[in-house]
């Protein structure tokens, strides 16, 4: 099967959205206004999840959270071109997008608070479980979608990483294996331009990230991070390809991570505040309200009535993690085999008469 | 004498070999402008600029792979990896290139390399983050593993890690960062191989490592008020070991716990234990206690994290039950 790569840095980012003034609004083939407003619910469901995170994590009922803030495009867009029974492999930065397939707010905010009510099922909801090692689930992906194709299926699965999960051998081995395998797989960099500290220039030489994909013999597209028309097009396209027996897609989403990386980071020292300020007034969800109430969609009162929606399942989903009766300390030891060994009865034993004593 | 934290020690040794030596430099990730996740090289970059403090791609398994080819031209790399746990990466590198270059070139090429990382419990960040993954290493013939636990040792022993014509990797626990300690502007170095007895004692010597230490250190002043005499001895050098000093104090004291933050089972303790009973066996009272984390990944659950870890009431535990079995029957 012939494909053109194209030429290293010869990208353009692909957008939709204009920007109400000279660059004009585009459409997307087949979205009708349904969908355009699905997409911006859970873009605001996805915003105001991060929102309140950052502020129950100052009233110390979260942990340490890694904040989301303007990267909502990417998730929302990009999660809305799968089918249910694609999978989803999250690294931390998405780990709000289970509530994109219908998983409570309260699991989600549990996973963040460390109780066990936040494990959700991976197999429920085809979310995989997040890895702390960055880029360490893209060989997962590649192989959980190699595997779909080897058992005949039409699914395919989505990687999520960041740009500086790039650099990482993982990474590498895991889109190479996929190239090799035609495996049914998206790429999907999340490039918000720094890793903690380290902006993208230090973190590669490469004109653009999307270029690495012409070494792994497959297509690499730059999409407006931003847009969350314009990466929902890009992911289409790629799931159809994968779907189609045509292999991995590689998708560059170009962004910026306006918020410290976590709650415990102070870019201060590193961040240019400039560039942060003139980010935010661009930033991803504004744009796209401004794009639906162009097109007419969007009135104030939807606008006002969604986001009420999402405050409310906020409001609820804290309450009901906060809700949770304590966990048993037997949990420490039942799910780190299939069978326990005899040494784990012996230690819960023990612990038990500490706890008791 | 300055007051030094634990993080400063770390600094202090790094920029005055720094200053002392063009071969040394640091590399790792975010260690330059933000100064590294737990801000021991703040300010470095500054003093040093980009080219001896170099921030690197998230690429552990090249950090420590580029930091061998620096060294085996005769650079005195020390290399950073954010967190143990990622030691994982950087697997090959260590376990089968650092280690065993001099070996497999004849002892021609030499490769002094450090290779910093820190980890420990004490902050929930789950089973992916905060492992003690010492015992991995001390089993590597090639490898020397450092663990210290004051500022002083660290210092001392960070120094002589740079200077030591072998790969050493070097932890340090995340907790004791902040330990102050007055220390000499001059730069003491602290043989590797050497253990430290922090605490001179009659009954009981507890052999710890790491934040344990200073859990031992609490549990024998408790163990103190109750009539027993604890001996707390830090190897601070886990590869080598000081066989001799950990033998000399039980054969004076007769009863042993060692104590570690990683799992007990399989762990470093075991190690110590068996070179005591072989060592000193006719002067053991009681079976060497051992002390670490329960066999199971650590929880992301504050309160659950604290159950797995050990604490100094574990240690306490720990020495009662080797004092109260009757040596003399
Ligand atoms: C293997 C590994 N090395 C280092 C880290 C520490 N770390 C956590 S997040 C991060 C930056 C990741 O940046 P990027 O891939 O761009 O993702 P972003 O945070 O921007 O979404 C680093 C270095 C880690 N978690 N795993
Ligand atoms: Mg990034």
């Amino acid at each position: 099967m012939a494909q053109t790569l194209r030429v290293p840095g010869s990208h353009e980012l692909r957008r939709v959205i204009g920007d109400g003034e000279a660059i004009p609004d585009g459409e997307v083939e087949g979205l009708e206004e349904r969908d355009l407003l699905e997409l911006y619910r859970s873009m605001v469901l996805l915003r105001t999840y991060d929102e309140r995170s950052v502020v129950f994590h100052r009233q110390g009922r979260v942990g340490t959270y890694a904040i989301f803030w303007n990267h909502e495009a990417m998730q929302a867009g990009s999660a809305y071109a799968l089918e249910r029974g694609d999978w989803i492999f999250p690294s931390y930065r998405e780990s709000a997008i289970g509530l994109l397939r219908g998983m409570p707010v309260s699991t989600v905010l549990s996973w963040w608070r460390g109780h066990p009510s936040g494990w959700w099922n991976p197999l429920d909801y085809n979310v995989a479980s997040i890895c702390v090692p960055i880029g360490t689930h893209v060989p997962h992906a590649a192989g959980l979608a190699w595997g779909k194709k080897l058992r005949g299926e039409s699914g395919c699965a989505i990687a999520y990483f960041g740009d500086g999960a790039t650099s990482e051998g993982s990474f590498h081995e895991g889109a190479n294996f996929a190239g090799v395998m035609r495996a049914p797989l998206i790429l999907f960099c999340n490039n918000n331009q720094w890793a903690i500290s380290t902006p993208l220039a230090a973190q590669t030489a490469a004109e653009t990230l999307a270029d690495k994909a012409v070494g792994y013999g497959i297509p690499g597209v730059r999409v407006d991070g931003g847009d969350v028309l314009a990466v929902f097009e890009a992911t289409r396209e790629a799931v159809a390809r994968a779907r189609a027996g045509d292999g991995p897609t590689f998708i560059e989403a170009v962004s910026y991570r306006t918020a410290p990386h976590a709650t415990a980071d102070d870019p201060r020292a590193y961040i240019d505040l400039e560039r942060v300020e003139e980010e935010k007034a661009r930033e991803c969800l504004g744009r796209y309200e401004a794009y639906l109430q162009r097109a007419g969609v969007l009135s104030d009162e939807l606008a006002e009535a969604t986001r009420a929606e999402a405050a409310e399942a906020l409001r609820s989903g804290i309450a009901a993690a906060e809700a949770e009766p304590p966990a048993d300390v037997a949990l420490l030891f039942e799910h780190a085999y299939a069978a326990p060994p005899a040494s784990f009865a012996a230690e819960l034993a023990e612990l038990r008469e500490l706890l008791d004593g | 004498m300055p007051e030094l934290s634990y993080r400063e020690a770390v600094r202090d040794a790094l920029s005055q070999a720094m200053r002392n030596d063009e071969d040394v430099f640091i590399m790792g990730e975010d260690i330059a402008e933000m100064g590294g996740s737990m801000g021991v090289t703040q300010g470095m970059l500054e003093e040093f600029g980009p080219d001896r403090v170099r921030n690197t791609p998230i690429s552990e398994m090249a950090i420590v792979g580029s930091g061998i080819g620096a060294a085996i031209q005769g650079m005195r790399p020390v290399v950073e990896v954010m967190y143990e746990d990622f030691l994982t990466i950087s697997m090959e590198q260590i376990v089968n290139q650092a280690a065993k270059h001099r070996y497999m070139s004849g002892g021609q090429l030499k490769v002094p390399l450090t290779i910093r990382t820190q980890g420990g419990a004490g902050w929930s960040p789950g089973a992916q983050h905060a492992q003690q993954v010492e015992a991995w290493f001390v089993g590597v013939p090639g490898l020397k593993v450092v663990f210290a636990s004051t500022p002083s040792d660290v210092r001392g022993l960070l120094w002589s890690a740079i200077y030591d014509d072998n790969p050493v990797i070097f932890f340090e626990h995340r907790t004791l960062y902040g330990l102050k300690e007055e220390l000499a502007e001059e730069i003491e170095p602290i043989p590797i191989g050497q253990a430290r007895v922090h605490r001179q004692g009659e009954d009981v010597t507890v052999v710890a490592t790491g934040r344990l230490v200073h859990e031992a250190l609490a549990a024998a002043e408790e163990a103190g008020q109750q009539g027993v005499s604890v001996e707390v001895v830090d190897p601070r050098t886990l590869q080598p070991l000081d066989e001799d000093a950990i033998v000399a104090s039980v054969k004076k004291t007769n009863r042993c716990v060692v104590a570690h933050e990683a799992v007990t089972r399989m762990g470093f303790g075991a190690e110590v234990a068996a070179v005591v009973q072989h060592q000193a066996f006719d002067w053991l009272d009681a079976p060497v206690e051992r002390v670490g984390a329960k066999f199971t990944p650590l929880p992301f659950a504050p309160v659950m994290e604290e159950y797995v870890v050990p604490h100094a009431t574990d240690v306490l535990e720990a020495i009662q039950k080797t004092v109260q079995r009757d040596g003399s029957s």
